[in-house]
């Protein structure tokens, strides 16, 4: 499988090291008058669907970075690469995933 | 026996090699199926479970008879397909499968017990007694049943992987593939064509049809020619594509010097991953047999084979044949052979309305089949269902051909019956991949130069390449009409898969025992389990199974194809990756002079350590172990701490992520300070622990345990950029860049003090317990001094850049002579560490909380942290929950053993009782006690109890008692001194 890094191009997926969901970017304010049953989703409750799906995914042995993969959990498809720090500072601002 | 002229062998070069010891010769171009054939051998091998004579079936990789155990001593290979063998000078091959001589096998006494050996047959014998499984059953079943054997040795041969990258890959270079890659190459497009066998052709070699107003050999040799010569081409015969994989990443094998008496220290076989923008499949169709009494004896062969080796090879399979077809293309194989001169004795057509033709001397025989064969090790004749006899030494048989779709499935394509050439076609390929021609079920070879041409020419076109206006070469459609036809009933066995010997009855008995899925029928039967995977089988045996179920052929479908296509050496996989190989090592710069100083080394991690530094007149690892110890404690040692993971983090925010990813706060922590800091992971169980030190008011050091030195930075990385990404922060690992020595013991100071440049003060007032500073040492060289101390002894922590790590442990050794300072390994670490109570990975399991470890206090609920929410969560808390305490036997010359558990004085010794396990232990010679730690429940309200520690693998049950983890100096006093 080819993930299409978007600073270094096509990189094999042996290079990274893949973490899972990329809702792990939504970790939920501590100070929340729920935050216990809020960490608990953020830390075991994770989508695992038949077909499209975020993830992370780290370039372990290239440049280090963390990226937001969009692959169809089928196919292997990938439909998008960014760089998580993006998405993160997105989210920061109120957008989407 | 003479061979017959325009063969596409070299008559010039003879190859001598030797079956079963038996010395033959064969020429440059042979295969060994066709050495062997050229030299009369017809009696190959025998079956897998009854041991019954088998020949040479087919000529390609499909062979499931002609298995041979190829070269000898480590360099042998069972399982060899003989027909696919390139023959060269030299060649030793062996039979497989037989007790005493090939000709009389004793084990064949197992055919005459044929009846209890049908489907099923292992689960139902061999039941009871359960204790006769591994001991009686199984060895004898191994002995009886079975392939090629392994040498045993170690495979002294070098196997390579490599990465290619193409616009487009042809898989197969037949008729369509090499049409195919013409149209690609003259494009421009970079073209990888890979095909398995040395001489590219597929069957224009085989069946040599005209093309191009030419012999089809003979214009596949100028296409390749042609190819050879394209900048753009390169050419791959002898590798096999066996898988599709996801991206464009097809893998395939090249038998690289195979075919060669020694590898010649190059690899014998490469790995390839080739990475392609698109593919297209040639992969041809594989010819299956007719399913008829005794259809296995020598001299029963696939059609196409016959006229393989008749017209590719120049040898005659026998010298009076028969041919049984149930469509077209086995007229082509009586006509091949007449016109070698091989006496045809008939030619029997399944279909009552076959196309009938005058075949020089042959009696033509429509709408029967074959019944049954004779002949103990070669068919000498052959009954036909109208009762007729035959003297035939050849059986040519064509159940018609199969597509093949392997690769097509790969990404679970599932194939569709096509009733017109009673065959699967592919349905669904894997993205990318184009199947043409015979693949995609159309046969003729002109069909074929066609689809192979444009689909490369829409291919390349989409590519953004200019399609090449050359035409596809001039052939004819050969006629290719099938009338299905599978078995012939009622009479002896008849067998559907050879390599497994699994009769037409097994898949009608698996079918009656309820296994009525075809991947039921698959399992319980092992039909298309052998290493051929049922290239020859599957689709006669789902065929017999849909006749006895009632239903069609497409209702039954097909078992899932997986890679690899075909069978690939466990050494090609791994390639160069062996031995020390495997994995890379890693030396912390004192390893040489470790090495010098008489140090035993064990592996952590990557990593070689040094375990002890042995001396003279001493007995065994604990005398060094507990010497380093002592002098640690009473004088000074030093020990390479390298290993420990150190991460540089810098930026304006470098405090706050500190702060962030360690429960304790780090918030105030000074310039010029070091803390310990526990990390913990986002669900509350501790993740790591070490030391931070800030070097400057936006600079940090961290350092890791040596086992979790990637998992942390890995988690620093994820934290910077997925949860923090508004940070001016940057980290990076600088485990390598620096050699880091500790300097332990009550001298360590005065040690230190003769290589520290002035003016640094390295004095207690100056440079108090948890210091730290940048400073030179030995007159100018750059370096780190930590006052921290793991063996509870005023200590340091010196780091140098690694280019200067070897000559520190010299310039140490010798500064500190007069203090006789001592070398110590990770064993007196250990045991020191374990006096002060400290935790590594044996505690640091990743299911211990900081309360657990004693350290609940440090996670602080005054900020936010990683992990510090689900850390108060109620399961974690528990009254009755664990606490890591200390333990010393009441005996004091008992061992403690960890792994073992803790019961109550008195109670069974079972699950319900446990109360926690021994998680560390060791010697010591400071209190002259083993002494260990471990977790307990309620553990630190217990000190001053007696538990016992049992051992239930190590057999051992003593008593123990409950006491501090923090052996030596609870209150720290020698640390700060």
């Amino acid at each position: 499988m080819l993930i299409n890094h978007p600073l270094l191009g096509p990189r094999d997926s042996r290079e990274f090291y893949v973490l899972g969901s990329a809702e792990l970017l939504k970790r939920p304010d501590w100070q929340a008058p729920d935050a216990a049953a809020q960490f608990h989703d953020y830390v075991h409750i994770r989508e695992n669907p038949y077909g499209q799906h975020k993830e992370l995914w780290y370039h372990e042995q290239g440049d280090r970075s963390w990226l937001v993969v969009t692959r169809d959990t089928v196919t292997h498809e990938i439909y998008q690469v960014e760089m998580a720090r993006d998405v993160a500072l997105r989210l920061q601002k109120g957008g989407e995933l | 026996m003479s061979r017959f002229d325009h063969a596409l062998i070299d008559h010039s070069k003879t190859f001598a090699f030797t079956f079963n010891g038996r010395e033959m010769q064969g020429h440059a171009g042979d295969t060994l199926a066709s050495a062997l054939m050229a030299n009369g051998q017809k009696l190959v091998g025998r079956s897998f479970k009854y041991h019954r004579p088998r020949g040479i079936f087919s000529a390609g990789p499909e062979e499931p008879n002609a298995l041979v155990e190829l070269r000898e001593g480590p360099l042998q290979e069972p399982n060899t397909r003989a027909t696919v063998t390139e023959l060269y000078d030299g060649l030793v091959a062996k039979s497989q499968n037989h007790m005493g001589s090939l000709d009389y096998d004793l084990l064949a006494l197992n055919d005459l017990f044929a009846p209890f050996l049908s489907a099923g047959f292992y689960y139902k014998t061999f039941m009871w007694p359960k204790s006769f499984w591994e001991k009686v059953y199984e060895p004898a079943i191994r002995r009886a049943a079975g392939l090629g054997a392994l040498s045993g040795l170690s495979d002294p041969d070098e196997y390579d992987k490599g990465y290619r990258h193409c616009d487009v890959l042809v898989i197969g270079a037949g008729p369509s593939g090499l049409s195919a890659a013409l149209a690609a190459g003259r494009a421009g497009a970079r073209l990888i064509l890979a095909d398995d066998d040395f001489l590219m052709g597929g069957r224009l070699n085989a069946d040599r049809p005209e093309v191009g107003g030419k012999d089809g050999a003979d214009w596949a040799a100028e296409a390749v020619t042609e190819l050879d010569a394209m900048p753009n081409v390169t050419l791959m015969p002898r590798t096999t594509v066996f898988g599709v994989y996801d991206g464009g990443v097809y893998g395939a094998v090249e038998k690289h010097t195979d075919h060669w008496v020694t590898s010649a220290a190059k690899p014998r076989q490469i790995l390839w991953r080739i990475t392609a923008k698109r593919a297209i499949l040639a992969a041809g169709a594989t010819e299956r047999s007719i399913a008829f009494g005794n259809n296995d004896r020598p001299g029963v062969m696939l059609s196409g084979a016959v006229r393989t080796y008749v017209n590719r090879f120049g040898v005659a399979p026998g010298e009076t044949a028969a041919v049984l077809t149930n469509n077209d293309t086995g007229w082509q194989t009586a006509r091949d052979l007449a016109a070698h001169g091989v006496t045809v004795a008939a030619v029997i057509d399944t279909r009552a309305d076959a196309p009938l033709e005058a075949i020089d001397g042959a009696a033509v025989i429509a709408g029967q089949a074959v019944a049954d064969t004779r002949g103990r090790k070669g068919i000498k004749e052959i009954t036909l269902t109208n009762g007729q006899t035959l003297d035939v030494d050849l059986l040519a048989v064509s159940g018609g051909w199969s597509p093949n779709v392997h690769l097509t499935c790969h990404h679970r394509g599932k194939p569709i019956w096509k009733n017109e050439i009673a065959g699967f076609i592919p349905n669904g390929p894997p993205p990318g991949l184009s199947p043409v021609g015979a693949t995609a079920g159309d046969f003729g070879v002109s069909t074929c130069l066609k689809s192979g041409r444009s689909a490369a020419n829409v291919i390349v076109k989409e590519l953004g390449f200019t399609p090449s206006k050359a035409g596809a070469a001039k052939a004819e459609d050969e006629p290719t009409n099938i009338s299905a036809f599978w078995h012939v009933g009622g009479g002896p066995r008849a067998w559907v898969d050879l390599q497994n010997d699994v009769t037409a009855k097994d898949v009608k008995q698996s079918h009656q025992e309820g296994f009525r899925s075809v991947e039921h029928l698959k399992r319980y039967s092992t039909l298309g389990m052998a290493t051929d995977q049922g290239k020859t089988s599957n689709v006669l045996g789902l065929a017999i199974l849909a006749e006895v179920s009632g239903k069609t052929i497409p209702e039954t479908g097909t078992t899932i194809f997986r890679p690899p296509y075909t069978p690939v050496p466990i050494g090609a996989f791994a390639g160069r990756a062996k031995g020390k190989h495997y994995k890379p090592t890693r030396l912390p710069p004192s390893h040489a002079w470790a090495e010098r100083n008489g140090a035993s080394f064990t592996e952590a991690g990557l990593w070689m350590r040094a375990e002890w530094f042995a001396r003279e007149g001493e007995q065994g690892w604990r005398d060094s172990v507990d010497r380093e110890v002592l002098a640690v404690r009473n004088s000074v040692g030093i020990c390479d701490v390298t290993t420990l993971g150190k991460i540089d983090i810098q930026g304006r925010n470098a405090t706050d992520f500190v702060n962030f990813v360690y429960s304790n706060g780090f918030a105030k922590l000074p310039v010029g300070k070091v803390r310990y800091g526990i990390m913990l992971r986002e669900d509350g169980i501790v993740m790591d622990d070490g030391t931070t030190a800030r070097l400057a008011e936006n600079h940090y050091v961290m350092t890791t345990t040596t086992a979790n030195a990637g998992n942390v930075m890995r988690h620093l990385e994820f934290v910077r950029q997925c949860l923090k990404p508004d940070w001016d922060v940057h980290v990076i690992s600088v485990t390598d860049g620096w050699c880091q020595a500790a300097v332990a013991g009550p001298r360590s100071r005065d040690l230190l003090a003769k290589i520290v440049d002035a003016p640094f003060d390295i004095s207690n007032e100056a440079f108090p317990f948890m210091a730290c500073a940048e400073l030179t040492v030995c007159g100018g060289v750059p370096a780190r001094l930590f006052r921290i101390s793991f063996s509870g002894e005023l200590a340091y922590e010196l780091a140098v850049p690694a280019r200067y790590g070897e000559s520190l442990f010299d310039v140490l050794m010798e500064a500190g002579s007069e203090f006789g300072v001592t070398p110590y390994g990770l064993e007196a670490l250990s045991a020191m560490r374990i006096e002060k109570g400290h935790p590594v990975a044996n505690e640091l399991t990743g299911q211990t909380t900081a309360r657990d470890l004693g350290l609940g206090r440090m996670v602080s609920d005054k900020k936010d942290s990683i992990g510090a929410v689900l850390s108060r969560r109620e399961g974690l808390n528990l009254e009755d929950g664990y606490k890591l305490v200390g333990f010393k036997p009441l005996d004091t010359d008992e061992k403690l053993s960890a792994g073992a558990h803790f019961i109550e004085v008195g109670a069974d010794y079972t699950l319900e009782n446990d109360l926690g396990w021994m998680s560390s232990v060791g010697y010591s010679p400071s209190l002259s006690t083993h002494i260990g730690l471990g977790f307990l429940k309620r553990g630190d309200a217990r000190i001053g109890d007696v538990v016992r520690s049992v051992d239930g693998v190590r057999e051992t049950d003593i008593k123990v008692e409950i006491c501090s983890p923090h052996f030596i100096d609870p209150e720290g006093d020698l640390l700060r001194g």
